[in-house]
């Protein structure tokens, strides 16, 4: 009776090596706070002493954009099937950089926390995940803010041409680019605990993936020869049904997307693995 | 009685060497391994200190002990005997290799305080982040805020940055957080309780409040004073291995004793010039440690008076001689005094020559601890050390004296005084 008892109450055991995927929802429930106090931390360290505080969301995609704008419209004279080039430019930009934002917070979740995880015991996914969601919380700001550009052409006349009976599409491309971004962060971070030369060639990788993707020109834009990169890089549907939902340029094929979604589950099934794997021995190597 | 922590057979092995490009391959070749039927466990090493040529070594091996609510428990060994490897396990900051622990309650570990803290946000941000890291609810912090607040002494600049903080109130407010976190079972470091005295003395202090609330304590220390007197029960560790578990008297008396074993001329430590630093144009030969009368000792007690005696040979022409002996102590091993560099005789040797050295350290007011010693040849104009013997050689160890009024004294010395009250 009493060992009975005793066998039961355990609360915290420790072994060497959980299942394949070590995910313990409870636990990370029980953190919750923790995720909301890191996300707030990023938001709020990223204006903190700056003179320009909150416009630093915007800024960047704002540039970025005008610099494409500038060589591949203005000089390069790019086809981009859309009547307004600017809300092209910008809505592409601001798309990417929320999937490219969400692969490389996520990317050095190990090194960079090493001196907290060495230390404290938490839930080692809530930081990728408050990753995620601080990449979120920019990524709407940015959104608010496309929407007043477009809300001022549409007022001056060059109304983009919204589909709205596909808006609903909207969040469920938010939620795959997010998921891709986070695994592959995940894939990468894990990795590069061991094999720290990667670490290296991740901006480069992220790089070319962004030009292996129709970002700043349309699927159209490659001759028919090479858009097969197009069709098989899992991330293109979701950069152009974003900009044909908001704009009505490019392509959109829902088999695309679930494609996408396919290929998301499976990074993410990857990445927890290796994520988990990592996590329990991590501090041995880094 | 309950048992609320379980050690059943932990062991822990740790690839040697560096960890880079090279390890793929091996990983590779593990792999091949694996599928070939063998485990990892077949590729033992024991000792940690001296070298192995597989790769691979075993901070721990087959620990097991338990602990019952309410106990206070010491955890001692010297360096590399795998007590901060078992306390990163406990914390579950790294995965056994294999065995199993098991723990009763709320738990909370301490290797550090203000884990987490950012530098740009407010004491008020830190104090929300920092407990929240360390597993308390929202909730439960903004409860205990005022306390923490209050007790840390910075009311007047909680919305500051931290950065902005001196690092005593930097200090201060992350272990308030710490102080605050009221778990049933407590893993904490000594190497917390490094820092400013007064800093020490309110984490021991924290210690025994916790405990004499019936809370659990597991403290990993080299402070012998300090497990003297916190600690209802110590365990020992050697190699990775558990070698005693009893009363904390019985305890600290092995691990004394452990370290006497160590010979005192260790011939081969000191003959094995690989693991030395310094040019080696002079090596030293000899560093014996002596009693008041005169016989080779490394245990005694405060206030006793040392004599080392170092024999060193000349290997090349040498201008300006000096040497210097120190003291380390803690788990990052600072040099906590050194005599600082002495010239020897008038600095010239010619190759060939044989020196001797004395030190006499009278009246050694060093708490009753353990004492790595570090001994330096070298130049000093050039800064260049020619041999460097740091921890190849027995310990000093300060025991505790029978009558131990100094125990409620922290830190690495006990200083002289004279005090008056009135009333």
């Amino acid at each position: 009776m009493v060992r009975l008892e005793e066998k039961t109450s355990w609360n915290l055991i420790i072994k060497p090596k959980g299942g394949l995927i070590d995910l313990n929802l409870k636990e990370l429930w029980a953190y919750r706070d923790l995720l909301f106090l890191l996300v707030r931390r990023d938001i709020v360290t990223v204006y903190k002493q700056t003179l320009l505080g909150f416009f630093w969301f915007i800024i960047p995609p704002v540039l970025n954009a005008l610099t494409y704008l500038v060589i591949f419209g203005l000089f390069a004279k790019v086809e981009t099937g859309a009547d307004n080039i600017i809300l092209f430019y910008l809505i592409g930009v601001i798309a990417w950089s929320y999937f490219s934002d969400c692969i490389n917070r996520t990317a050095t979740t190990f090194r960079a926390n090493a001196s907290v995880f060495g230390k404290v015991y938490f839930p080692r996914l809530i930081v990728p995940l408050s990753s995620v969601i601080s990449a979120l919380i920019k990524f709407l700001v940015q959104l608010a803010f496309l929407l007043c550009v477009m809300a001022w052409f549409a007022a001056t006349g060059s109304a983009p041409n919204i589909q709205w009976h596909l808006a609903a599409v909207l969040p469920i491309l938010l939620l795959i680019m997010m998921f891709t971004g986070m695994s592959f962060g995940l894939i990468i971070s894990s990795l590069t605990t061991k094999y720290r030369d990667l670490s290296n060639i991740v901006p480069f990788a992220v790089q070319f993936l962004m030009y292996a993707t129709p970002v700043i020109y349309p699927a159209s834009f490659f001759p028919e020869k090479y858009r097969w990169i197009f069709d098989w890089n899992p991330m293109s549907p979701l950069i152009e049904m974003f900009r044909h939902v908001l704009l009505g340029t490019d392509r959109f094929n829902l088999m695309h997307l679930g494609y996408s979604l396919a290929f998301s589950v499976l990074c993410f099934f990857v990445g927890m693995i290796l994520f988990s794997r990592t996590e329990r021995n991590f501090m041995d190597t880094v | 009685m309950e048992t609320v922590i379980q050690v059943d057979n932990v062991s822990k092995m740790f690839r040697l060497g560096e960890v880079g490009a090279s390890t793929l391959t091996e990983d590779l070749r593990a792999a091949v391994r694996k599928l070939s039927g063998r485990s990892a466990a077949e590729i033992g090493e024991n000792d940690r200190t001296s070298g192995s040529s597989s790769g691979s070594v075993w901070a721990l091996q087959n620990i097991g002990f338990e602990v019952n609510r309410g106990e206070i428990v010491g955890l001692v060994g010297r360096n590399g005997a795998g007590k901060s490897t078992l306390l990163k396990i406990l914390s579950r900051t790294t995965a056994p290799t294999t065995g199993e622990i098991r723990m009763k309650g709320k738990v909370a570990s301490l290797l550090e305080v203000g884990t987490g803290f950012h530098p740009d946000l407010t004491g008020r941000d830190n104090i929300y982040l920092n407990g929240a890291i360390l597993g308390m609810r929202r909730a439960e912090i903004k409860s205990k805020f005022d306390e923490i607040v209050e007790f840390a002494g910075v009311q007047r600049y909680i919305d500051t940055p931290v950065k902005r903080y001196s690092s005593g109130m930097y200090v201060r407010l992350a272990f308030a957080v710490a102080a605050h976190l009221d778990p049933e079972i407590l893993i904490i470091d000594e190497v917390l309780a490094v820092g400013d005295a007064e800093f020490q003395a309110k984490c021991l202090g924290k210690m025994k409040d916790v405990a004499d609330k019936g809370r659990t304590v597991l403290f990993v220390s080299h402070n012998m004073g300090a497990v003297a007197d916190l600690c209802t029960r110590a365990i020992l560790l050697k190699n990775g291995q558990l070698v005693l578990d009893g009363q904390t008297e019985a305890v600290i008396r092995a691990y004394v004793q452990q370290n006497m074993k160590i010979s005192l001329k260790d011939e081969e430590a000191l003959s094995n010039v690989e693991n030395r630093r310094g040019t080696g144009e002079a090596r030293f030969e000899d560093i014996r440690m002596l009693n008041s009368r005169g016989e080779v000792s490394n245990e005694f007690f405060p206030g006793d008076d040392i004599q080392i005696n170092m024999r060193a040979t000349i290997r090349k022409d040498i201008s300006n001689l000096q040497c210097s002996i120190g003291f380390r102590s803690g788990r990052t091993r600072d040099i906590i005094t050194t005599t600082g560099r002495n010239l020897v005789k008038d600095g010239h040797f010619k190759a060939g020559e044989e020196i001797t050295i004395k030190y006499n350290l009278p009246k050694v007011l060093f708490r009753p601890g353990v004492y790595e010693t570090y001994f330096w040849l070298g130049d000093h104009r050039a800064d260049v050390a020619i041999d460097v013997v740091d921890n190849l050689i027995a310990p000093l160890v300060i025991q505790i004296p029978p009558d131990d009024s100094t125990i409620y004294q922290n830190g690495y010395f006990s200083i002289p005084f004279q005090v008056e009250i009135s009333t």
